[in-house]
């Protein structure tokens, strides 16, 4: 093992036992810039999906019900739905349409479309307060 | 029959079809020559959408087989069906033939089309034409001056030089809020046949206009807009009583400008949002509308349906025959000059507030 290995190893060990103050704080403005980058880009995922015909089965798509996602409500989930008779939240109603109007199948709740979806959903409703449970 | 009212009928056979009472409501109006009075139904933006082989999206069909099966219920009959625009999704020779077809169901004589961009942008309208006849039209009926236009036509650049087929075309027009899609209009054709077809008619004959897009501006980026909207307001504003109705908007909407009373179709396939719930961009929604109630998503028919139109002494009453919902009832109120909703026009109910 070469001296640079040994001193990685043991700074690896240090690492995991110690905290070490001041790791997680910084972070620069190219971070920032990273971080609104890689979001920018599931934004731009779930507007895909949210048009492609192949997300369902039978070729509609969500934006024909809801242009620029307009209807979707996002800032009021968690909320009580009647139908189900229990308090849902966004990505269940996501794959009730998914299920219903587009004739598909469920996603699971971390597959990245559904994640790049309600990105995208909720990015057209920026700047709308938040209001949990509101019908 | 004669001894049975309308609603009466409907209540009674559209249990045998719909497993309840139908949605259906009248208000009787009696006046001086009742000869002048009739009645037409108005159905509209239906988006039949085509799968594969024989397979076509089966929600847009039962809305479309629906509607056809409770007009057939009427009686008396309409004099006439009007429909509004977007029988097929994306104009294809399969979605007309099969949307001709349910609508073929019709007991009714006569049904004048109104053309959709969706029925349009494939292949600008050709085969359309060839099955239903010219694009723009204008016919008369009991003294009342109907005129049919297109008016989702844009601009020639847009539709002739960007596309490498009309299914590119077709496609990005389409998508109501695709932004690589281009603002309707009449176009100066038209409007000059336009204005050369009122030049003919007394300025105290009722005019009725039918286009897809609404002919006044409520919200570019969906095209609840019509680019030259004013330009053809002037040349109706000389006319008594002008009623414009369009399709397009798959909600209640209604307005007056000037002596132009305006009222929009449900659709027979999906609700639309009310352009003021995109929070991102304002829009121009008219403030004597009272908004449709909100869609349930869990009744797939909800917010959708179609209309009846009484013309009497010039003026209209829509009536809203709406499958989940309530009917509502838009009447010209001679007293205030403008269309009205008999019921909540100043009493709003929680459904009908839009966020």
């Amino acid at each position: 093992m070469s001296r640079l290995s040994r001193v990685r190893q043991a700074a690896w060990l240090i690492l995991a036992i110690v905290p070490v103050v001041g790791a997680a704080d910084p972070f620069t403005k190219q971070d920032l810039s990273d971080w609104q980058s890689a979001y920018d880009q599931v934004v731009t995922a779930g507007r895909d999906a949210f048009t492609d015909p192949k997300l369902g089965n039978n070729g509609v798509v969500c934006a024909q019900c809801h242009p620029n996602a307009a209807n979707t409500h996002p800032e009021t989930y968690p909320k009580f739905q009647k139908q189900l008779g229990r308090v849902a939240v966004m990505w269940e109603m996501i794959n009730w349409c998914i299920r219903n109007p587009l004739e598909g199948k469920d996603l699971q709740p971390d597959d990245p479309r559904m994640i790049a979806l309600q990105a995208y959903i909720t990015q057209e409703r920026r700047g709308v307060a938040l209001a949990p449970g509101k019908h | 029959m004669s001894a049975m009212n309308r609603r009466d009928f409907l209540r009674r056979t559209g249990g045998l079809i719909a497993g309840s009472a139908l949605p259906l409501s009248l208000i009787e109006l009696a006046f001086a020559d009742e000869q002048q009075n009739f009645t037409f139904a108005y159905i509209s933006d239906s988006h039949i959408q085509h799968i594969k082989g024989k397979d076509f999206v089966r929600n847009w069909d039962r809305g479309l087989i629906r509607t056809v099966g409770e007009a057939n219920l009427m009686d008396p009959r309409p004099d006439f069906v009007m429909y509004g625009g977007d029988l097929a999704q994306l104009g294809t020779k399969a979605e007309l033939d099969h949307g001709l077809e349910l609508m073929s169901a019709l007991r009714h004589d006569k049904v004048h089309y109104v053309m959709g961009e969706h029925d349009y942008y494939l292949d600008l309208g050709e085969y359309w034409e060839r099955q239903l006849g010219p694009q723009w039209y204008s016919f008369d009926h009991k003294g009342v001056h109907f005129v049919v236009l297109n008016s989702v036509l844009t601009y020639d650049e847009w539709t002739h030089n960007r596309w490498s087929s009309g299914e590119e075309r077709m496609a990005v027009m389409a998508g109501l809020d695709n932004p690589s899609g281009s603002p309707f209009m009449v176009g100066e054709k038209q409007r000059d046949w336009l204005r050369d077809d009122l030049s003919m008619i007394a300025k105290t004959t009722p005019v009725v206009v039918f286009s897809h897009s609404p002919l006044q501006k409520i919200f570019k980026n969906w095209n609840f807009w019509t680019e030259d909207a004013e330009q053809v307001q002037v040349l109706l504003k000389p006319f008594d009583k002008v009623t414009v109705f369009y399709g397009h908007v798959h909600q209640i909407q209604y307005n007056q400008i000037g002596n132009i009373s305006f009222h929009s179709a449900m659709a027979t396939a999906w609700a639309w949002p009310y352009p003021e719930t995109y929070a991102q961009v304002d829009s121009l929604l008219p403030k004597l509308t009272v908004e449709m109630n909100r869609a349930d998503p869990f009744f797939e028919r909800d917010a959708t349906g179609w209309q009846f139109v009484d013309v009497w002494s010039g003026n209209a009453t829509l009536h809203y025959s709406l499958t989940e919902n309530q009917p509502r009832t838009v009447a010209f109120n001679p007293k205030t000059g403008r269309p009205e909703d008999t019921v909540y026009q100043n009493d709003r109910i929680p459904p009908q507030q839009h966020f």
